[in-house]
């Protein structure tokens, strides 16, 4: 499908969370792939597996959760079969993620300078010298101005906006070949959100890194994905180039995702937003067949029958049996 | 509007920013609070008094240096009196205080130590470490703390070190427990999370992160566990458990409270001292305690 090998391959991954009582499956048979300098949106509602996703990429998935797949691919290697020592140095250093929460994900007692060096130091031998250069070099980059001052600032003495640069220095520091961003701007302001995504955009390209974006905020991977995989009840259940999927959405949950978006000419009129009836179902009672069909306004009996299989469709993948019926309808 | 309101108006608005942008030292942040400032005087007395002992007092403080049952200030010589053995009370006071801030810092230092190590571990690495740690813990705490410390000192030979064995062996739980509610509530924080996602080592995470971040309430419980030590020293020696090599308040308490009735002020000098040692802790703990709050700060 893509020419350059992907730096991240994730196949048929599943994340089970057991206890003596019951299993609570979060996400199943999850596949994708990001090449160098492409970024993949991950989208979907509250609770639909994404973050956990997130999680598992840096093997960092909590104690009772068990994270299965036939590979978890990072630049060649199976992270699945690595040690908890050798994951160390791979986190942070090979992958690496940027939280929610600029506000709380920073050391308040500690300079941010010395958090940047520390994050460098983790990973490489250098002298304490060389690591505060870098340190500088990352602040600058990262578009801090007076970038040597502020390596002695303490964190409250930043915005929030200022705080996820550093988180971003911090992760880029070791240069890795993948950057998770879980919903790396929901706390800010909406400009601010702009100009850290801008950030994500430019640092990507100059360094060619991989960028999986975790959000929920359609208008985010518009700007900013490649490509874009719709998660619904801990599955894929499409998957197309950003480009595509906003001139046609393959699955009904995408079509009714993006008809939910509030528009201008709604807020004119103030007219209710369409939503997308009834709630995503619990872990512990997913429906049999295809997970949306509860709340499908196309569903048919079939739908309930068994899981719809992933197909190929033009340039992306749908998990839906009535996909081109659909696009055709339209 | 004129021009002089404008100026005022901005001056004003300009004024707080201004407060704000001046750094505050943490001591002057402490000692503008009159009993984190008073406690501050009542132990620096004492920290001085303890320090010019053997400059104005060289010889031993259990010498008998004069005339028994002098009443304080009949003689110029001992402005404290002296006790029914003839020892200057006054070189005791001086001497005393050593002992105490010794057996006090030293004790509450044994118990920082062991305290802050069990509740870090039991706090960040939850599972067998933590069960079996915590059974220790509460075994410690079910025995009554000053009969353990008794029953130690009593086994072993009194003396300063077994004394401060004592009092610091019996003194962690409490610590340890604090330690370990602090570590829980940081171990699950985004800002530790976040130092996970890049790779840090748990030596790393536990003394860059976790411990300057739980420091605060800490030092607030050290500096009362020093007024503690130092009572539970009194109580020992007050019971003949001190070193018998040193003079101690709790000694002096002891040994006065035969003559209570005629010679009262043999048991009532160093029991001042006592109280004053111990009030100066506690005031400077409660106010430790508001000055490392930021929430109290923001006023």
């Amino acid at each position: 499908m893509r020419a350059a090998s992907p730096v991240l391959s994730v196949q048929d991954l599943s994340i089970r969370f057991v206890s003596k009582e019951r299993t609570l499956t979060a996400v199943e048979g999850l596949s994708f792939d990001v090449a160098a300098g492409e970024t993949l949106a991950i989208v979907g509602e509250s609770g639909c597996g994404k973050s956990i996703t997130a999680l598992s990429l840096l093997g960092l998935v909590p104690k009772p959760g068990l994270v299965e797949a036939r590979t978890i691919a990072l630049e060649g290697r199976n992270i699945l079969e690595f040690s908890e020592d050798e994951m160390r140095h791979v986190r942070g250093n090979r992958i690496a993620m940027i939280f929610q929460e600029p506000m709380t994900a920073l050391n308040p007692v500690v300079s941010i300078g010395e958090q940047i060096i520390e994050a460098i130091r983790e990973h490489e031998i250098i002298s304490k010298k060389e690591a505060r250069n870098r340190a500088v070099e990352l602040l600058r980059r990262v578009r801090i101005p007076d970038a040597e001052r502020r390596l002695h600032e303490f964190p409250h003495r930043l915005s929030g906006g200022m705080r996820q640069r550093v988180m971003i220095a911090i992760a880029l520091a070791c240069s890795p070949a993948v950057l998770v961003a879980d919903e790396p701007t929901t706390a800010l302001d909406v400009t601010i959100q702009a100009q850290i995504l801008e950030l994500i955009d430019i640092l990507k390209k100059e360094s060619n890194t991989a960028v999986v974006l975790i959000t929920h905020d359609l208008g985010v991977v518009a700007e900013h994905a490649d490509r874009v995989l719709v998660m619904y009840a801990g599955r894929k259940i499409e998957e197309q180039p950003a480009r595509s999927l906003f001139q046609e959405q393959l699955h009904p949950y995408t079509r009714g995702l993006l008809a939910a978006r509030p528009r201008l000419s709604t807020l004119a009129t103030r007219e209710r937003l369409v939503e997308i009836p009834g709630s995503v179902p619990s872990l512990a009672e997913m429906p049999v067949g295809c997970r949306f069909a509860p709340r499908c306004g196309f569903g048919v009996p079939a739908c309930t029958a068994a899981d719809p299989a992933l197909v190929q469709a033009g340039a992306g993948a749908v998990a839906c049996i009535r996909w081109r019926e659909l696009s055709v309808a339209e | 509007m004129t021009l002089a309101d404008e100026t005022r108006i901005s001056a004003t608005a300009a004024a707080p920013h201004q407060s704000k942008v001046r750094r505050r030292s943490f001591l002057g942040l402490l000692l503008r609070r009159p009993n984190a400032a008073a406690g501050f005087v009542l132990l620096g007395a004492t920290a001085i008094i303890a320090a010019l002992a053997g400059v104005i007092y060289p010889t031993d403080p259990l010498d008998m240096v004069g005339q028994p049952f002098l009443w304080p200030g009949h003689d110029p010589e001992f402005p404290l009196g002296t006790d029914m053995l003839g020892r200057d009370i006054a070189a005791g006071i001086f001497h005393g205080a050593r002992v105490s801030l010794l057996i006090g810092s030293v004790a509450t230092l044994v118990a920082v130590v062991i305290g802050v190590g069990i509740g870090t571990l039991t706090g960040y690495y939850s599972g067998w470490v933590d069960r079996w740690l915590m059974r220790v813990t509460e075994l410690f705490q079910t025995i009554p703390p000053f009969l353990f410390a008794l029953a130690v000192v009593a086994v072993l030979q009194p003396s300063i070190k077994t004394i401060v064995a004592a009092i610091g062996i019996t003194s962690w739980p409490s610590l340890a427990r604090l330690v370990r509610a602090e570590v829980l509530r940081l171990r699950n924080s985004e800002m530790v999370h976040a130092a996970v996602g890049i790779g840090a080592t748990d030596a790393r995470i536990i003394l860059l992160h976790i411990l300057p971040n739980a420091i605060a309430p800490v030092i607030v419980s050290a500096s009362i566990m020093v007024a503690t030590a130092i009572l539970t020293e009194s109580s020992l020696a007050f019971l003949g458990l001190g070193d018998p090599n040193v003079v101690s308040w709790g000694t002096m308490v002891g040994a006065g409270r035969e003559v209570l009735r005629t010679d009262w002020y043999v048991a009532t000098i160093p029991g001042i001292a006592i109280i004053f040692v111990v009030l100066g802790l506690n005031l400077l703990g409660d106010g430790l305690n508001d000055a490392l709050d930021p929430k109290q700060n923001r006023r």
